[in-house]
């Protein structure tokens, strides 16, 4: 018994390791950002700012357009989540529930999106949106974002989980495709829906490769490659960039904090990550 | 009000012969169906399919200051596998995701201790640990320049507390890849956590007891039963891992500035393809290096597949 206590004890001072080794450095963000320039630079250092200073905060909206990147990413992001919900529910219904020719054939042709790397998609996407005059704009931040062949993979199966009694039940009842689609799976979906939901805001927001393509200007560019600018300059002001970084992952950790359940479940669940 | 159970509404121009109205089903079904998968198909071609297609084609052409493109055939492979860049590049892909993959066992070791039934505050463990892999990389990466500094980025200032005068960990070519790969780790291990903890909890508790019956410790329960009932999760996590990892961009493209010295020794195979895609504006030999990344990803999946029948328990 004493042997399985001390066990334990081992256990929880890994795990209060680990948990320091994950968590220090946010907590290091936090307070340097409430620190002077000199201060964040000092060895040794001092844990506590010497003097509590939150002009970081209000300086690095005078190196990037973060109020503006921020109205972007959000709109970027929900724009894309909307879409995915939409586009993807009524495609992975048709996939679960009807019988239509080719759908062998095209649940297949849609995986081979998700099976080759994303970089095999980018040179000729890019060429789209500048052909279509899209380059600094919304629309290019949005629309191949808006078709997702792993969004609509995932609610496929979740609406293959549920009992196909529901819709049989609503079919004899005389209600047709889009009733049953609209009236019967989907509210019973909720949960498949949210993680989707949830999953897509994450990824979007936290895109970079995508804006730094199609975005050369830093006023339509999003939070991630806006922050991109600040690294790697000289003579960095460590307590500004720290506000910034934290500014932008603000919403994400809030969301995160609400929806963790969710969020963590839904991928363990689905294994899934952009 | 009729007494037979019949349909509501009908589709328009039925006239109700049992065989002929399911055959009149089946074809409004079908035209739901295509209609309904038409918004996503007409997506994915647009903007992923007809995209995958021409990227294999521009694979096979060299593109002039016009954006106008000539067929050069296999020039770009023969060019890339004269490339010096491109072989540093690939080394250090795999590099990179051979020491990510280090995270893998660390995260197990986690998920272990976390599903022991003693213990408590296992769902808040587990959202701290979860907490870097919600964080926008590009705040990842500024915050690690700033406690990698050599000067005083705090890993040197804890290390000085015990006599280490640590290096400037991002910017030094020596250590560069070990810094980045800690910071890939560190983002990673909540997911790998996360999934690895729910592949446990399908382990039958009775596996356990009937061990412990036969005299089995601690150590030889996880030997014994823990690792096989789990290697398939852990292959799962693994194969993702490796994918994930030779795609590896963000935090070279954020942590290694251009110009970086330590960049030749970090630079990886999709900051290759972007320099030379995007920046360098040479498409075709761009989407030459897309196709070998493609090879290399499918390659080195297709091999986990066969060897995973070694060691990848199967009940």
């Amino acid at each position: 018994m004493a042997s399985r206590r001390s066990a334990l004890v081992v256990s929880y001072a890994v795990l209060a390791l680990g948990a320091v080794l994950v968590v220090g450095p946010f907590v290091w963000e936090l307070l340097t950002s409430f620190k002077t320039y000199p201060d964040s630079v000092r060895v040794p250092p001092s844990l506590l700012p010497a003097t509590w200073d939150a002009s970081g905060y209000t300086r690095v909206f005078e190196l990037v357009p973060l109020g503006r990147q921020f109205v972007n990413t959000a709109l970027m992001a929900a724009g894309r989540t909307v879409a995915q919900l939409v586009i993807c529910s009524l495609a992975a219904f048709a996939f679960a529930r009807l019988e239509f020719p080719g759908r062998r054939f095209f649940f297949g042709l849609f995986l081979v999106v998700l099976m080759v790397p994303a970089q095999l998609f980018v040179i000729p996407q890019f060429l789209i949106v500048q052909r279509l005059g899209w380059l600094n704009s919304m629309a290019a931040l949005i629309v191949p974002g808006m078709f997702s062949a792993f969004g609509t993979f995932m609610l496929r199966q979740f609406f293959a989980g549920l009992p196909r009694e529901l819709d049989e039940a609503a079919e004899i009842d005389g209600c047709g495709p889009l009733r049953r689609y609209w009236r019967v799976l989907l509210p019973l979906s909720r949960p498949g829906l949210l993680a989707l939901a949830v999953l897509t805001l994450l990824w979007s927001w936290n895109d970079l490769l995508w804006p730094l393509i199609v975005t050369t200007d830093p006023e339509s560019t999003t939070l991630s490659a806006g922050l991109a600018t600040l690294s790697g300059q000289h003579n960095v002001e460590y307590p500004t960039v720290m506000a910034g970084a934290l500014l932008a992952t603000a919403p994400v950790i809030v969301i995160f904090a609400i929806l963790q359940k969710q969020i963590i479940e839904g991928i363990a669940t689905t294994g899934s990550k952009g | 009000m009729t007494t037979t159970a019949q349909p509501l509404t009908r589709p328009r121009g039925e006239s109700a012969p049992p065989g002929g109205r399911r055959s009149l089903r089946r074809t409004t079904e079908a035209r739901w169906g295509l209609l309904m998968i038409a918004p996503l198909g007409l997506g994915l071609a647009v903007f992923y399919l007809w995209p995958m297609l021409q990227t294999f084609y521009f694979g096979f052409t060299a593109w002039g200051p016009f954006g106008d493109s000539t067929w050069t055939g296999l020039d770009n492979y023969l060019r890339l596998l004269a490339d010096e860049k491109v072989w540093a590049a690939l080394r250090n892909s795999l590099a990179y995701t051979g020491l990510v993959l280090l995270g893998v066992p660390l995260a197990l070791v986690f998920a272990v201790l976390l599903d022991q039934r003693k213990l408590r505050g296992r769902g808040l463990f587990r959202t701290l640990y979860f907490l870097p892999v919600v964080t926008m990389p590009s705040a990842v990466a500024l915050l690690w320049q700033y406690l990698y500094n050599g000067d005083f980025g705090l890993v040197n200032q804890a290390l000085a507390t015990v006599g280490v005068a640590g290096p400037s960990w991002a910017s030094d070519p020596g250590t560069a890849m070990f810094a980045l790969a800690a910071v890939g780790v560190w983002m990673g291990f909540g997911y790998n956590l996360v999934i690895l903890m729910a592949g446990l909890q399908t382990v039958p508790r009775q596996l356990y007891e009937a061990a412990a019956i036969d005299g089995a410790g601690t150590v030889r329960q996880f030997v014994s039963v823990t690792v096989p009932m789990i290697s398939p999760t852990v292959f799962f996590v693994s194969v993702i891992t490796i994918i994930n990892g030779l795609q590896m961009f963000d935090l070279v493209y954020l942590m290694m500035p251009p110009g970086s010295p330590a960049l030749p020794a970090t630079q990886t195979v999709v900051h290759l393809f972007y320099q030379k895609s995007f920046v360098q504006n040479d498409p075709g030999y761009g989407a030459a290096i897309a196709v070998l990344l493609f090879a290399v990803i499918g390659l080195l999946t297709v091999l986990q597949f066969r060897l995973q029948r070694r060691w990848v328990h199967r009940g």
